[in-house]
């Protein structure tokens, strides 16, 4: 193909998305409006995702220590839960620090509860904050540090806590709500195309006479094609653009209203950090769609 | 020119359209098809532009093998013979000069030398004040030069006519008759199928009658020889 010819493929393409009109506004705005929902679910998985994440970061494996536990007696406990491939930072905790934790956090209402206690008369345990790299493995970690109890006779470990069961609810449902969100676009994905292939295929089939007049004098499958591939991928470039901005307008000003409401204890995950992978995810899927639709719609009308 | 060697072509519905028809056509002949409608005149010229394929037999178009042409190389073929109808089958979105100009931007033809050719043709069919106007803008007349202009606009050896002055008038037929004349006079072979008695007895031409799809008369100088 010369270049001339491969202009002419361009212009005409451009051409037919303008003569088309109506068809052409139809497909684009099926694309928008696909691609939209698409983008808003991504967007909801995205941060259901990142909110999911931050809960199970805060998922921590309390290991209180036995009041006869010395600070060598410590130093080895710590060394073996370290040493545990699933745990990633092991954290002591003294009682004196524990204490002052606890008063920060209990604030004025905890003035009363906590009076009267000393450093002499703290009834609180030295304590291994124990944090693991995948928050799933958090109860197999804590059973495997009850069991240190039986490598050392003077049982050092008290007591391992962490939040049982809200744990392992919050993690069926962050898992639950990925998935469908996951099964949610690939489906709206798919329905997508289809509805774009289709909307191309009637315009490819107001024009059957058209092509079928190109092949009598003697145009090559390869020449008809290429109008229609520049057509479909036009017509996706421009419904994923449109559709991208509309999606982008309107999470920048969601993220702006969460921002400025500073009772919310949640934030969104900013655009600036998703914003170009979901464009061009966008873009590309459009042009993919678009160009998908043109090409098989106009497969069976070329075996003239 | 054109060869056929006892040429079938049966339907997938079970109709015998032609049943063991040779031929031979040379260049420069202009030639009649006639007979009954039905009789497989239609399949006799499709064969040749290679819309259908024989059941069995040879054809050959200007040393091309129809029958065993690949798909790949069909158009190729296509470029070497014009092809004009009852009903025109013009682009009704193109002008007159982007419609014969088609022809030639298909075979990727340089742009000046597009420009110049398609108001050479536009002008041997009598259209070139015409140029930029659209098929609905034109007669029946015209819009029939125009798809002559196409057919000849890359010098095809061949050019098929299925019943090309069907939809005109008699006085519009006489016209594009006498046009297709001086196109076989320049040296194009032409192949014309019509129901056309006035035009098949008066300008005297081969004919070839088919029946039944069997080729039953065939006379240098024929008549029409129906009454309808």
């Amino acid at each position: 193909m010369t270049f001339r010819t491969f202009l002419r493929h361009l212009r005409e393409g451009i051409k037919n998305v303008f003569r088309n009109g109506w068809m052409s506004v139809a497909s684009v705005t099926s694309i928008i409006v696909s691609l939209f929902i698409l983008g808003v679910f991504v967007l909801l998985v995205v941060n259901v995702n990142s909110f999911a994440d931050e809960a199970d970061s805060q998922v921590q494996i309390s290991t209180f220590l036995s009041s006869n536990v010395d600070d060598a007696m410590r130093q080895k406990v710590q060394t073996a839960i370290e040493s545990m491939p699933e745990v990633s930072k092991v954290t002591f905790v003294d009682k004196t620090q524990g204490l002052k934790d606890l008063r920060e956090k209990l604030g004025a209402d905890g003035n009363d509860l906590l009076e009267g206690y000393t450093d002499e008369t703290n009834p609180i345990p030295d304590t291994l904050k124990v944090e693991v790299i995948e928050p799933s493995t958090v109860s197999f970690v804590a059973g495997k540090i009850e069991d240190l109890n039986k490598q050392y006779s003077s049982q050092p470990i008290y007591k391992v806590r962490y939040g049982k069961g809200t744990v392992e609810k919050l993690f069926k449902v962050t898992r639950l709500i990925r998935n469908i969100g996951f099964a949610f676009v690939a489906g709206l994905a798919l329905m997508a195309m289809f509805l774009i292939s289709n909307t191309i295929r009637v315009t490819i089939l107001a024009r059957r006479r058209e092509i079928g007049i190109m092949k009598l004098v003697g145009a090559t499958n390869a020449f008809i094609r290429w109008p229609f591939f520049v057509e479909g991928a036009l017509i996706g470039l421009l419904g994923s653009a449109i559709s991208a901005a509309l999606l982008f307008t309107g999470y920048q000003m969601l993220e702006n209203a969460i921002g400025l409401d500073v009772t919310l204890n949640f934030h969104l995950v900013p655009l600036s950090d998703i914003g170009y992978l979901l464009g061009g995810f966008i873009l590309l899927l459009g042009v993919l769609i678009g160009v998908w639709g043109s090409t098989m719609s106009i497969r069976k009308f070329l075996k003239v | 020119m054109i060869e056929m060697q006892d040429v079938w072509k049966t339907y997938p519905n079970g109709t015998h359209a032609l049943q063991g028809i040779s031929v031979k056509i040379d260049r420069n002949e202009f030639v009649y098809i006639v007979g009954p409608s039905g009789a497989g005149k239609s399949t006799f010229m499709k064969l040749i532009y290679r819309e259908e394929v024989p059941t069995k037999g040879q054809i050959s178009v200007s040393g091309f093998n129809i029958g065993k042409l690949k798909p790949r190389k069909i158009p190729y073929v296509r470029r070497n013979i014009g092809v004009i109808f009852q009903d025109f089958r013009l682009l009704p979105k193109l002008t007159a000069y982007e419609n014969v100009a088609f022809a030639l931007e298909v075979i990727e033809a340089p742009k000046r030398i597009i420009r110049k050719r398609v108001i050479e043709v536009l002008d041997l069919v009598g259209l070139k004040n015409k140029a930029n106007r659209l098929p609905a803008q034109l007669s029946g007349g015209e819009q029939q030069r125009v798809a002559i202009a196409r057919a000849i606009v890359n010098n095809p050896t061949v050019i098929i006519a299925d019943e090309p002055t069907g939809n005109l008038d008699p006085e519009t037929s006489w016209e594009i008759m006498q046009l297709l004349d001086e196109i076989n006079f320049r040296g194009t072979t032409i192949v014309m199928a019509t129901h056309n008695k006035d035009i098949v007895n008066t300008m005297r031409k081969r004919v070839i009658a088919i029946e039944n799809g069997n080729i039953v008369r065939d006379q240098p100088r024929g008549e029409y020889g129906y009454d309808f």
